[in-house]
């Protein structure tokens, strides 16, 4: 009792001195963020389901914004001093000063893009999912290396699936190229194109949703495409919250808060059978 | 040499001498002071990748063909649409007044439409009304896409070259016993299109570049291809490599336009 009274005299003694005092303590961030004491947090424009749900990553709703807020608060900011901007692809990666502290937007990890920016560790690793409509299930196609050849692929620009048609499918006709989700579907219901590769997330739920004939049939085994497509937030180069992040995701790892984030918010795919 | 002759030589040295010294000034402060910016190891790490340059270049100057190919289709349609645009906006006839307001009409609305738009309607719009294969494919439909836009711009051009026929000509004609159609044929059209040369040139470069725009359909053109290593080498530099392949074509391409149009000038005067 005698201890928490004289705490509290202390505390307030140092009414104003308190807050910053809190700060200083053992905060990795301290003066590494673009605000003070703030943390400003960048995603995409819009942002889509499920990574962020009803484009509106406030809410804390969808994966990403989930996980933004665990590593948020992990690393010591409340959940109020977390500041959402957007950003497109280009923005994040051309040269000069950022307007985040990091950035997430299933950005996969690269070594080419690494040189440019910084990564943080990988928060996700997702598996290359195929999209394709359901009039081509029914016309007989199976998850099956050469039937997938023979089939004309989409490839959204900005995604890592590039390699997993180029490399690893190596389709008989040229892929086309589309600037977003929306541009594949149209071009995959005006029949320009037979299937799409996605982040398994993204597939499940474009066409669940988006499409009204999409059907998922198939993903491949993690050692097919060179490595996983592995998800990291994207920083300035060189920049000094990167340890920081990572210890908040390692931490996030230990707990198991991680995967109980995932577990909610991303759909359990285990039905999609693996690519022969 | 006399005071004036003296004096007049003079200014020019002196004119001569102050533009190469702001021009060894100018390109001096660009080359000394832009590399001292703060920004510029990361700026020029972004574009000018020599590394990057090179590992892209191959591939790129193998999509460009692709757009030349497109451009090599699309201009000569886009000149015969146009044509028959123009003709259809120039008939006097009153029972071919329908035929004119098609062609106000046409007019209207591909010039008053982004091509963005229009490539994106006929592209994915049309083919998705159930073509069966290979008849929806999205070259086929953005170079339909492109060529109606650019014929509406043609076709305005070339009816402002019709129009600047004077009338006279034509009543000449006329009353020499041509008829309407070989009046236009043979006195109007030879005249319109001539003067419209140098118009017509600018479109065909700005057709030259929109054929880039067919890429948001799924072509993969020099501009889709940048774009794509952009995104894997989270770098710039693919376009500039696109500029400069671009540039490469469409500089030789306008100085002979103006060799050809100064060659023509000439022995018509």
């Amino acid at each position: 009792m005698l201890r928490k009274i004289s705490l509290t005299i202390l505390m307030g003694s140092a009414l104003f001195a308190a807050p910053s005092l809190s700060f200083a303590m053992d905060k990795c961030a301290d003066g590494k963020t673009m605000t003070e004491g703030k943390l400003t947090v960048a995603t995409g424009n819009p942002a889509y389901y499920p990574w962020v749900h009803d484009d509106a990553p406030e809410s804390g709703k969808g994966f990403e914004a989930a996980v933004a807020y665990a590593v948020a608060e992990k690393m010591g900011f409340a959940k109020e001093n977390v500041t959402w901007v957007r950003t497109t692809f280009d923005e994040a990666i051309q040269p000069g000063v950022k307007n985040f502290d990091f950035n997430l937007q299933q950005y996969s990890i690269t070594e080419d893009r690494e040189k440019v920016v910084d990564f943080s560790d990988p928060y996700y690793s997702a598996a290359a999912a195929i999209l394709v409509r359901k009039k081509t299930v029914e016309g007989g196609l199976k998850p099956e290396m050469a039937a997938l050849k023979k089939l004309k692929w989409g490839i959204m620009q900005a995604t890592t699936a590039l390699p997993v048609v180029t490399d690893v499918i190596q389709p008989e006709s040229d892929a086309l190229f589309y600037d977003d989700n929306a541009n594949v579907i149209a071009a995959m219901q005006a029949d320009q194109i037979d299937a799409a590769i996605f982040d398994l997330p993204t597939a499940l739920f474009t066409a669940a949703v988006l499409m009204d004939d999409g059907a998922v049939i198939g993903q491949f085994p993690a050692d097919r495409s060179e490595n996983p497509d592995q998800f990291g937030m994207l920083m300035a180069e060189g920049s000094a919250l990167k340890t920081c992040v990572n210890e908040a995701l390692s931490a996030l790892k230990a707990e198991g808060s991680l995967a109980k984030i995932e577990a909610e918010w991303l759909q359990a795919a285990t039905d999609v059978p693996l690519v022969k | 040499m006399n005071r004036r002759a003296q004096y007049e030589a003079r200014q020019k040295r002196r004119a001569l001498i102050i533009a190469s010294a702001s021009t060894v000034f100018i390109v001096l402060a660009l080359v000394v002071l832009v590399p001292l910016a703060p920004g510029w190891v990361a700026v020029q790490k972004s574009f000018f990748s020599w590394d990057i340059f090179v590992r892209s270049l191959p591939k790129m100057l193998d999509a460009f063909t692709l757009n030349i190919a497109i451009f090599l289709w699309s201009a000569p349609l886009v000149a015969f649409v146009g044509l028959l645009i123009a003709l259809a906006r120039s008939v006097t006839a009153p029972a071919l007044f329908p035929l004119r307001v098609f062609g106000a009409g046409f007019v209207d609305i591909f010039r008053g439409l982004p091509v963005v738009l229009v490539i994106y309607l006929i592209g994915f719009g049309i083919p998705g009304l159930g073509l069966p294969r290979p008849w929806n494919s999205p070259y086929i439909w953005g170079t339909v896409a492109l060529v109606l836009t650019y014929s509406a711009y043609v076709a305005e051009i070339l009816r402002s070259g019709i129009e600047s026929v004077h009338q006279s000509q034509r009543s000449a004609a006329l009353s020499l016993g041509l008829s309407e159609r070989d009046v236009m044929r043979y006195i109007v059209l030879p005249q319109a299109i001539r003067r419209v040369v140098p118009a017509n040139m600018n479109m065909l470069i700005a057709l030259q570049k929109d054929v880039a725009l067919l890429s948001f359909i799924g072509p993969v053109e020099v501009l889709r291809q940048a774009g794509i290593y952009k995104s894997l080498f989270a770098n710039f530099t693919p376009y500039v490599v696109a500029a400069v392949i671009f540039l490469t074509f469409t500089i030789p391409a306008t100085r002979y336009a103006d060799y050809l149009m100064n060659k023509q000038r000439n022995e018509r005067s």
